[in-house]
């Protein structure tokens, strides 16, 4: 009985396209593998910079969501960031300092 | 940690592994790092594989590499909002002796990480080259987040950032629209249904090849290809579009899944993975210098992608066996300088590798200025397709007439001829 309730819950977790929230990326993420990093391998070098930003071209491309404005400045999440670079390649200012989760942290993909 | 190997390669991607099997096979004290916990789980690509480079370094590739389904039939598409227009190569050769395969890389690049373990190379995981460690103009080995690494050559096999040869001076910071990005799904469909809806046996399979619909005006492409029991279903475009066309990448994904002509395949699928990377489409003009003092680049960092054939891990794999060859030679006559690397290049420039890429040079500059072709020439071809097949008893002259004026006015005379002939310029020629 426990282990069919478990099955179910785990069944439900699993979006499926007739879902709705399928087409969020939060819910796509939710398949990954991750380990968490205790730090962000991402920093914004300087937040006058972003916002003297008009088109902030990194919260455009990203495709994990990973960044939004709020109250004047990045919010960056980066636990859920699947390390592709986009954000650094097209920062207008060079302004964000990229590198990739240390000691094997961070999105590991089953099929890539 | 502090070591000293003849070769350290970073990445254990097929480039980087490539290397690693050449180097470790001619006895070479060969060392790979790999940021991920196991080879490949930081790697994507698109899905399709050409055997030929691998066959060489494993002759039984084919038939203990855990590789998805032979592609015997190749599909072209054309989407426009309200319609498609597909063409469908199948070819009974293609099954006794297939070039491409579908794979995941996951479980790729672990299988083929093991074959550089076998031949006697040291993999370590968990471990990210921060930068080369460069003394006298030389490169001397990598500092990683686990303390230094030395070698008489580091071969960066890190993939599209190609964040090492940057760090080493061999390029600047890549331009957006010298990369796309790839987003990709992997949904699960039942094994017997993809045999069923593409017609295939179990281990064979499709690739299909995507422009137009929700890419229109951007210069990129989509795919469909049939895992064995998932389809890798994904996108790939233009980081300068994606921003100047202010699109993100996965709403962007989600009109082109939700398109008639693919979702009724995927519509039952349940998706087990999203996924993204860097996808290097520069071309000939946009690679960097391949060699300095102490080290060669390989694979994807070095911008070795085919956009005309959509190939990349064969031209990966290659460039690294070259590697591989060039530093067995370097050490043969104990010299590590830029001086005896730049075989390397040539050994390149010999290959299939920078002769298909200097022969297609023209064409991304190309698509990149022409967006109109993944706009314009779909609807002209939709509108032409759609007045022949609307059979309501206007005479065909009349019909033909508004096939002409629809070329008019779609691309236009002038530019139609310049536009192929430019394309035969840039592929024939």
């Amino acid at each position: 009985m426990s282990q069919q309730i478990y099955i179910q819950k785990q069944k439900e977790e699993i979006p499926v396209y007739k879902k709705e929230e399928n087409s969020n990326v939060e819910g796509k993420l939710f398949l990954a593998r991750y380990k968490r990093d205790d730090v962000s391998h991402l920093v914004i070098k300087d937040n006058e910079t972003c916002i003297k930003c008009n088109h902030k071209p990194c919260i455009i491309v990203c495709p994990a969501d990973v960044y939004k404005w709020e109250e004047n400045r990045l919010i960056i999440s980066y636990d859920n960031c699947v390390e592709c670079g986009s954000c650094r390649i097209v920062c207008p200012y060079s302004n964000i300092q990229f590198r990739y989760p240390l000691h094997g942290k961070g999105i590991g993909y089953r099929y890539g | 940690m502090v070591e000293k190997f003849d070769v350290v390669v970073v990445g254990a991607g097929p480039a980087g592994v490539s290397a690693a099997i050449v180097t470790a096979r001619a006895g070479l004290n060969t060392v790979i790092i790999e940021r991920g916990n196991i080879p490949g789980e930081k790697n994507l690509f698109g899905g399709v594989l050409f055997k030929h480079p691998f066959e060489k370094l494993i002759p039984d590739f084919v038939k203990t590499a855990p590789l998805e389904r032979k592609v015997v039939e190749y599909q072209y598409w054309i989407l426009l909002d309200d319609s498609f227009i597909k063409l469908v190569y199948r070819d009974d050769a293609f099954e006794n002796n297939p070039s491409g395969y579908t794979a995941l890389r996951a479980k790729f690049d672990a299988w083929y990480a093991k074959k550089a373990q076998e031949a006697g190379a040291m993999l370590i995981t968990r471990t990210q080259a921060l930068e080369p460690i460069i003394k006298d103009g030389k490169v001397i080995g990598v500092n990683t987040d686990r303390g230094e690494l030395f070698g008489n050559i580091v071969i960066a096999a890190d993939g599209a950032n190609s964040l090492l040869a940057q760090k080493a001076g061999l390029h600047d910071e890549w331009k957006p629209h010298q990369l796309a990005l790839g987003v990709k799904e992997v949904i699960e469909v039942q094994r017997t249904k993809i045999d069923e809806m593409f017609q295939v046996k179990t281990e064979e399979g499709v690739a299909a090849t995507i422009i137009g619909g929700p890419l229109k005006g951007m210069t990129g492409g989509g795919f469909l290809y049939t895992d064995r029991e998932a389809l890798s279903v994904g996108i790939g475009v233009l980081l300068s579009d994606l921003v100047s066309n202010n699109i993100r990448p996965n709403k962007l994904y989600e009109k082109f899944k939700r398109h008639p002509a693919i979702y009724p395949y995927i519509k039952d699928g349940i998706l087990k993975e999203y996924s993204a990377h860097l996808i290097p489409e520069g071309g000939y003009n946009a690679i960097p210098k391949l060699y300095t003092n102490g080290m060669m680049v390989v694979g994807d960092a070095a911008l070795l992608v085919n956009v005309v054939g959509w190939e990349g891990t064969n031209l990966a794999a290659e460039s690294g066996i070259l590697a591989g060859e060039t530093a067995i030679y370097a050490h043969k006559v104990k010299d590590f300088s830029a001086n005896v690397l730049k075989i390397y290049e040539t050994k390149l420039r010999n290959s299939f590798v920078l002769r298909d890429l200097r022969k297609f040079r023209r064409i991304p500059p190309f698509l990149y200025k022409n967006k109109h072709f993944f706009s314009s020439y779909p609807e002209m071809l939709r509108d032409i397709l759609r007045l022949w097949h609307t059979v309501d008893g206007e005479p065909k002259e009349i019909k033909i007439k508004r096939i002409r004026d629809v070329i008019i006015s779609k691309v236009g005379p002038i530019k139609l001829i310049k536009d192929i002939s430019d394309l035969i310029r840039g592929i024939l020629f």
